[in-house]
C-alpha cells in the first residue's frame, strides 16, 4: 500500500476517533446529569439514581466512553431508553430506508449535475449554458424540503400518481416489495438531488472549462480529434478531480438533507428515529445515530481521497 | 448601454448610461446580478423592519371563523387553518431569518476569521491543526449540531443560531487562511515585516484589510445558507418556536393542510427562495465588483 493511502487511512481513523469523542462529550458530558435530562425537571432523586444504575450512567466518563466505543467495535450497542432495544437493531431497521435513499439521491445528483455541467461548458456563453446556469442559480436557492413539498403538491395532490408519503417496505409480506419501495423513494431522492445537482453543475462547468484551456487539449484538437471526442476522452477524467472534492463535501449536506426530507415524506428512516428520540429525550439513540451519520460523511470523504489517487496517479506519486 | 436622449432635470438632453461612471455604486448599479440581488435583499430587510412596527394583523392572532380564507383585499395571501393572516406571518417571519442570518454569520465570521488569520500568521503545526479541525468540522452539518443541541437543551432560535454559527466557523477559517496566505507573500507585507512590525500588527494592518472583500462576499453567501438552514430547523421543530412566526414552521403547518389549501405551502417557500436568491446574486455580484480579475476570468 502506498504512503498516500497509509496517510489517508491514519487520518480517517483519527477523524473517526475525534468525532466519537466530540459526540460523547456533547451528549454525555455537556448535559451534566444525563439521567436528569432523560427524566426531566420533575424527576425524583430516587428515579434518577435508578436510571443511572440501570444504564451505567453513574460510572466515570472515561469508562463509559471506552465501553461505548468498544461495544460499537464489537457490534454491541447500548439499550435505547424509550424502546428498550439495542440501538443497533433500531438503526439497522431504519437504515433500510435511509441508505437506499442517500445512494439514490447521490446517483441522481451525479447524473444530473455532471450532465448539466458538461452540457453548459460545451456550449459556453450560448443559450444552453445561460439556461443551465440560471436554473442552477435557482436550484441553489431552493430549500430541498420545500421542493419536496412542491413535488408532493404536483404528483400526489394534483396528478394523484403517488401517495403523499409513507414507505410500503421492501418485503412483499408487508404489502410492499422492491419495486414499491423503490417508487416510494423516487420523489424524496429527486428532491434531495436537484439542489445538490445545481451546485455540482456549476463546479463541473467551471472545471471542464478550465481543463479545456490546457495545452494537451489543444494538442489533441490539433491532432484532428473532434471537440466531442476530446471532451469525452481527455477533458472529463481530468475535470473530475475537483468535482470529486465537491461531491465528498456535498455528501454531508445530502445526509442532513435526507434527515429533513424523510420528515416531509414520512419515511421511517434515521431522520424520524432521531426526531422521535429527541422528543423522548433518548440520548443514547441520538448519540449513536449522530455518530453514524458523521461516520458516513467521513467514510465517503475517505473514499473520495482514495479515488483521487485512482483518477490522478500524480497525487500518489507526489506523496510517496 | 445605449439609449435615446431624454430631457434632464435642467432641460439639458442627457443620454442614459452615456456619462462615465467610475464609482463603486455606479458600477454596482450597472451590474445586473448585483442590482437584482441587492433589490431582493433590500426587500427582505424592509419586510423585517416594517414588521417590527406594523403588520396587517397580529401574526399569531387566531381567528377560527375566518380560517383557510382565499387571498382577498382583507387577507392578501389568505389565512391558515387557525385563521392567522399569512401576509402578516410572512412579514414577521423575515425577522427570524434575518436574526439567525446575522448572528450565525457573526459567530462564524468572528471565530473562523480569527482562526484562519492565526493559521496563516503562525503557519507550521498551528496552521495544520486549525485546518484539520476545519476539515473535521465539515462532517458536522448545522442540522446534526442542532440535533445534538436540541436533544440536551430546549430547541429554539438560540439553538439554531449556535448550530448554524458553529457550521460557519470552518467555512470562514478556510477562506480566511487561503486568502491570507496569498497576502503574506506580497512585497508590501514583507516590507512591513522588515520595517519591524510583528506578525499580529502585520495581520491587523495589512492582511485583514486586504482580504476584507473576500470575507464580505463569503458572509453574504453564508447569510443565504443560514436562511435555508433556519427554515429547515424550524420546519423540523428545532428552530424558531411559537408564537414567533418562521417561514420554515409555516411550511410545516401548511403541509398538514396540503389537500385543502395547497397554496399555503407555496408562499413561505417563495419567500425563502427570493431571500436566498437575492443574497446569492448579491454575493456573486460583489465578487465580480470587488475582484475585477475574477470577473474577467468568469
Amino acid at each position: 500500500m502506498s504512503v498516500f493511502l497509509l496517510k489517508r487511512c491514519a487520518t480517517f481513523v483519527v477523524t473517526l476517533l475525534v468525532a466519537s469523542v466530540l459526540v460523547f462529550a456533547v451528549l454525555d458530558l455537556l448535559p451534566g446529569n444525563v439521567a436528569q435530562v432523560i427524566l426531566g425537571d420533575t424527576a425524583t432523586p430516587e428515579s434518577i439514581a435508578a436510571l443511572e444504575k440501570k444504564f451505567g450512567l453513574d460510572r466515570p466518563a472515561l469508562v463509559r466512553y471506552t465501553d461505548w466505543v468498544g461495544g460499537l467495535l464489537r457490534g454491541r450497542t447500548a439499550l435505547s431508553h424509550s424502546y428498550d432495544t439495542p440501538t443497533a437493531t433500531l438503526i439497522a431497521e431504519r437504515l433500510q430506508v435511509t441508505l437506499p435513499l442517500a445512494v439514490l439521491a447521490m446517483a441522481f445528483t451525479v447524473l444530473i449535475g455532471i450532465a448539466a455541467g458538461v452540457y453548459a461548458a460545451a456550449r459556453q456563453n450560448k443559450l444552453g449554458d445561460v439556461g443551465v446556469m440560471a436554473l442552477s442559480q435557482l436550484g441553489i436557492a431552493l430549500p430541498n424540503f420545500w421542493f419536496a413539498i412542491l413535488l408532493i403538491l404536483l404528483f400526489a395532490v394534483k396528478l394523484q400518481w403517488v401517495s403523499a408519503g409513507g414507505f410500503p417496505g421492501w418485503g412483499e409480506d408487508d404489502g410492499g416489495g422492491p419495486w414499491a419501495g423503490f417508487v416510494a423513494l423516487l420523489l424524496p431522492a429527486f428532491s434531495l438531488a436537484v439542489v445538490q445537482a445545481a451546485v455540482l453543475a456549476r463546479w463541473t462547468r467551471s472545471s471542464v472549462l478550465e481543463t479545456l484551456r490546457e495545452d494537451y487539449v489543444r494538442t489533441a484538437r490539433a491532432k484532428g480529434l473532434s471537440r466531442r471526442a476530446v471532451l469525452w476522452r481527455h477533458v472529463l477524467r481530468n475535470a473530475m478531480i475537483p468535482v470529486l472534492t465537491i461531491l465528498g463535501l456535498q455528501f454531508a449536506f445530502l445526509i442532513s438533507g435526507t434527515v429533513v426530507v424523510e420528515q416531509v415524506f414520512v419515511l421511517p428512516g434515521l431522520g424520524r428515529l432521531v426526531f422521535q428520540a429527541i422528543a423522548n429525550r433518548d440520548l443514547v439513540v441520538v448519540r449513536d445515530v449522530v455518530l453514524l451519520l458523521v461516520a458516513m460523511v467521513i467514510v465517503v470523504n475517505f473514499v473520495v481521497d482514495v479515488l483521487y489517487a485512482v483518477i490522478d496517479p500524480r497525487l500518489k506519486a507526489s506523496d510517496a | 448601454m445605449s439609449g435615446s436622449a431624454l430631457p434632464g432635470p435642467l432641460g439639458v438632453l442627457v443620454t442614459p448610461g452615456a456619462a462615465p461612471r467610475t464609482g463603486f455604486v455606479a458600477r454596482a448599479l450597472r451590474h445586473r446580478s448585483f442590482a437584482v440581488g441587492a433589490l431582493l435583499s433590500l426587500l427582505l430587510l424592509v419586510a423585517a423592519l416594517v414588521s417590527l412596527g406594523w403588520s396587517p394583523y397580529p401574526p399569531a392572532e387566531i381567528d377560527i371563523p375566518h380560517k383557510l380564507q382565499a387571498p382577498s383585499a382583507a387577507h392578501w395571501f389568505g389565512t391558515d387553518s387557525l385563521g392567522r393572516d399569512i401576509a402578516s406571518q410572512l412579514l414577521v417571519g423575515a425577522q427570524a431569518s434575518i436574526m439567525v442570518g446575522v448572528f450565525a454569520v457573526l459567530i462564524g465570521f468572528t471565530i473562523g476569521t480569527a482562526l484562519g488569520l492565526l493559521a496563516s500568521a503562525r503557519g507550521g503545526w498551528v496552521e495544520e491543526g486549525v485546518m484539520r479541525l476545519a476539515d473535521f468540522a465539515f462532517a458536522f452539518p448545522a442540522l446534526l449540531s442542532a440535533i445534538m443541541l436540541g436533544a440536551i437543551y430546549r430547541p429554539g432560535l438560540v439553538t439554531g443560531i449556535v448550530a448554524i454559527g458553529i457550521f460557519n466557523i470552518p467555512v470562514f477559517a478556510r477562506v480566511t487562511r487561503a486568502s491570507a496566505n496569498a497576502i503574506w507573500s506580497r512585497e508590501y507585507v514583507l516590507a512591513a515585516r522588515a520595517a519591524g512590525k510583528n506578525r499580529w500588527q502585520t495581520t491587523w494592518d495589512h492582511v485583514l484589510p486586504n482580504i476584507a472583500s473576500v470575507l464580505i462576499v463569503q458572509a453574504t453567501n453564508q447569510f443565504a445558507t443560514a436562511i435555508i438552514a433556519e427554515a429547515a430547523l424550524s420546519y423540523l421543530g428545532l428552530g424558531t418556536q411559537p408564537p414567533m412566526p418562521s417561514w420554515g414552521r409555516m411550511l410545516n403547518e401548511a403541509q398538514t393542510q396540503i389537500f385543502q389549501a395547497p397554496m399555503l405551502a407555496v408562499y413561505p417557500g417563495v419567500a425563502i427562495v427570493l431571500a436566498v436568491l437575492g443574497l446569492n446574486l448579491m454575493g456573486d455580484g460583489l465578487r465580480d465588483l470587488l475582484d475585477p480579475k475574477l470577473a474577467r476570468k468568469r
